[in-house]
């Protein structure tokens, strides 16, 4: 197992009265793709700002390749696309990305970085001229600079249109090929639960979940929908294995991930009375009800 | 130090494309010209040359002119992108706050050199073709380039602490006009009514000299005042002048840049972008 190139424990972060991080603990390792999810103001900006050091925490320790936020160290290991980001709308594309370089301190492709964006045509417009998504697009390009050891990227897709997202999610792909670790807070829940090895939830400040998809259905115990279609007749198989018949010819049934195979050996067992079998976990969207309402629920009580 | 740099050759070419080095150094050209034309009437009744005379009255404009213009281009320096969101990413690089603070400087200082070069420059030697120059106008016109360059330093910094301070680009501008205002003419009127009122007392005698020069665009008055005599006899202004060692005005007008970049500095730490 390598270690953890990104080590968040037990953070807390005050603003005003509220706690906006209560106890947040969070590692990534190197080439990990982790997504960070959570309501409007669940605190995901927060953190991510926290791990820059641009907004100081109140008790808990974060490092950063080792280094403490904000230092010299932290700041070359990390990349950075802020959400709604952002330049001078004065400057090229070229230009914004050349003074990123600079301030790097690596030797850089610029021209090579915006192509692999598909801003090749833009390079020399002003920012101003450009369009919302090719601004983002510019704000992805200065994530690949000079490999970062993390990449912390707030809201990504936003603004990007499906085939931009596609690409996106390859330089995601391929930031953690290279050994990036990288955190993405994001709302598009289908897209992430497809592109991301591991989930975080956050709600209220709280971390209420950090699981792969596997865990984190096993530990909400949500039910694994099952779909038998009958061969001929749906209500002797509905009689044997229990379920609901839903159309003429199939039948559905629920089972725990724990059931799970004990119920598809039971199917199996029809034989030729079953024509086909169709099996749905649950969806991160159930997942994401579930972990974000549960916390709701706590502090109600 | 690259980084500074790099930061400056950008911002510079910021300036470039907004047009605000051309406006800048259009009006600096304008102004001059004509307070140089215009006061070149009764040359002959003081015996000095008409350069001697267009650098008073320049002296004067420079008062008014290097802080409005120093000011204009650096308030927005923070808060601007602040506003814009752009802030974060760029203290996300490893470029320290002080040296994007001074990246900026440098690039925000070399355009208004630029301007005030060429704006006096240009006055100047118009001044110096129709009217004469010796070597002693000569000398007054480089102080008076490099004062109102310095007495721009300052207020650049104070643009910088006031971007600093304010929450947006607009409360940044309002807490601009204000700070001009306080500098340039309130704070010569609070002294003129302590004067008046103190009607020739000690107050007028041995502190007054000292809170005027204190404040930097009445050092940059002074400091080109006293060091030449046609300039001070043509500006009517040598009374205060003469009560202070002659190095007061150069000290507190070179003190100030350091003061202001200092605070600017401390101002943009608390900044949470
Ligand atoms: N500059 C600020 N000053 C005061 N409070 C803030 C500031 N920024 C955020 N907050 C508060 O901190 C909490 C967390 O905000 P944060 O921006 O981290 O949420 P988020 O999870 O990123 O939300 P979103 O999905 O809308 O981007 C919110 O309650 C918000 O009101
Ligand atoms: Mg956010």
């Amino acid at each position: 197992m390598t270690a953890d190139v990104l080590n968040i424990s037990n953070v807390d972060k005050d603003r005003g009265k509220t706690r906006v991080l209560n106890d947040v603990s969070l590692m990534v390792q190197p080439g990990e793709r982790v997504a960070l999810l959570g309501h409007n103001g669940a605190g995901k900006s927060t953190l991510i700002k926290s791990i820059l050091g641009l907004t100081p925490i109140h008790s808990g320790a974060i490092t950063v390749d080792g280094a403490a936020p904000g230092t010299g160290a932290a700041r070359r290991a990390t990349a950075y696309l802020p959400e709604a980001v952002s330049f001078h709308p004065a400057l090229t594309g070229r230009e914004q990305l050349t003074l990123f370089a600079k301030l790097d301190g690596a030797k850089a492709d610029v021209a090579g970085l915006l192509k692999r964006v598909g801003l090749s045509d833009a390079l020399d417009r002003r920012i101003g001229t450009y369009s919302k998504g090719m601004r983002q697009r510019l704000g992805l390009a200065q994530v690949l600079l000079g490999k970062p050891a993390v990449a912390l990227l707030d809201e990504p897709t936003s603004g990007l249109d499906p085939i931009s997202r596609q690409d996106l999610y390859a330089i995601i792909d391929q930031l953690a090929g290279q050994g990036t670790a990288v955190l993405i807070a994001s709302h598009a829940l289908t897209e992430v639960e497809a592109r991301t090895d591991r989930i975080a939830i956050m709600s209220k400040g709280h971390l209420v979940a950090d699981d792969t998809l596997t865990g984190l259905s096993r530990r909400a115990g949500l039910p694994i929908r099952l779909r038998v279609r009958a061969t001929d007749n749906a209500d002797a198989i509905a009689a044997q294995i229990g379920g609901q018949r839903i159309n003429g010819a199939s039948v559905e049934l629920h089972c725990t991930p724990d059931d799970k195979m004990a119920q598809l050996r039971r199917i199996t067992d029809l034989g030729d009375a079953v024509a086909d079998l169709e099996i749905t976990p649950p969806k991160l969207e159930d997942l994401y009800r579930h972990f974000a309402a549960q916390d709701a629920s706590e502090d109600l009580s | 130090m690259t980084r500074a740099l790099a930061i400056a050759s950008c911002e510079m070419r910021i300036l470039q494309r907004n047009l605000w080095l051309v406006v800048a150094t259009v009006i600096m050209v304008l102004f001059a010209l004509a307070l140089t034309f215009a006061g070149s009437a009764p040359t002959g009744a003081l015996g000095v040359d008409m350069l001697t005379i267009s650098v008073a009255s320049m002296t004067t404009l420079s008062v008014y002119l290097a802080p409005l213009l120093a000011l204009m281009i650096s308030f927005d320096a923070i808060a601007g992108d602040a506003d814009r969101g752009s802030l974060a990413l760029l203290l996300s690089y490893p470029a320290s706050r002080g040296e994007v603070l001074l990246g900026k400087f440098i690039a925000h200082l070399s355009a208004l050199a630029i301007a005030m070069v060429i704006g006096f420059g240009s006055a100047g030697m118009v001044a110096a073709w129709f009217g004469g120059a010796g070597a002693e106008s000569l000398l007054a016109l480089a102080r008076l380039i490099a004062t109102s360059i310095i007495l721009g330093a300052v207020f650049i910094t104070l643009g910088y602490l006031v971007s600093s301070l304010a929450t947006s680009s607009t409360a940044a501008a309002g807490m601009s006009a204000g700070l001009w205002l306080i500098f340039v003419v309130l704070y010569d009127l609070g002294l003129l009514g302590a004067v008046v009122m103190d009607e020739g007392g000690s107050f007028t005698q041995t502190i007054f000299p000292w809170l005027m020069v204190a404040n930097p665009a009445d050092a940059f008055r002074v400091w080109n005042i006293a060091a030449s005599e046609g300039v001070a006899l043509t500006s009517g202004m040598t009374g205060a002048a003469q009560a202070l060692p002659i190095w007061a005005a150069p000290a507190s007008l070179l003190a100030w840049p350091l003061i202001g970049f200092a605070a600017a500095r401390l101002a943009f730490r608390r900044i949470e972008p």
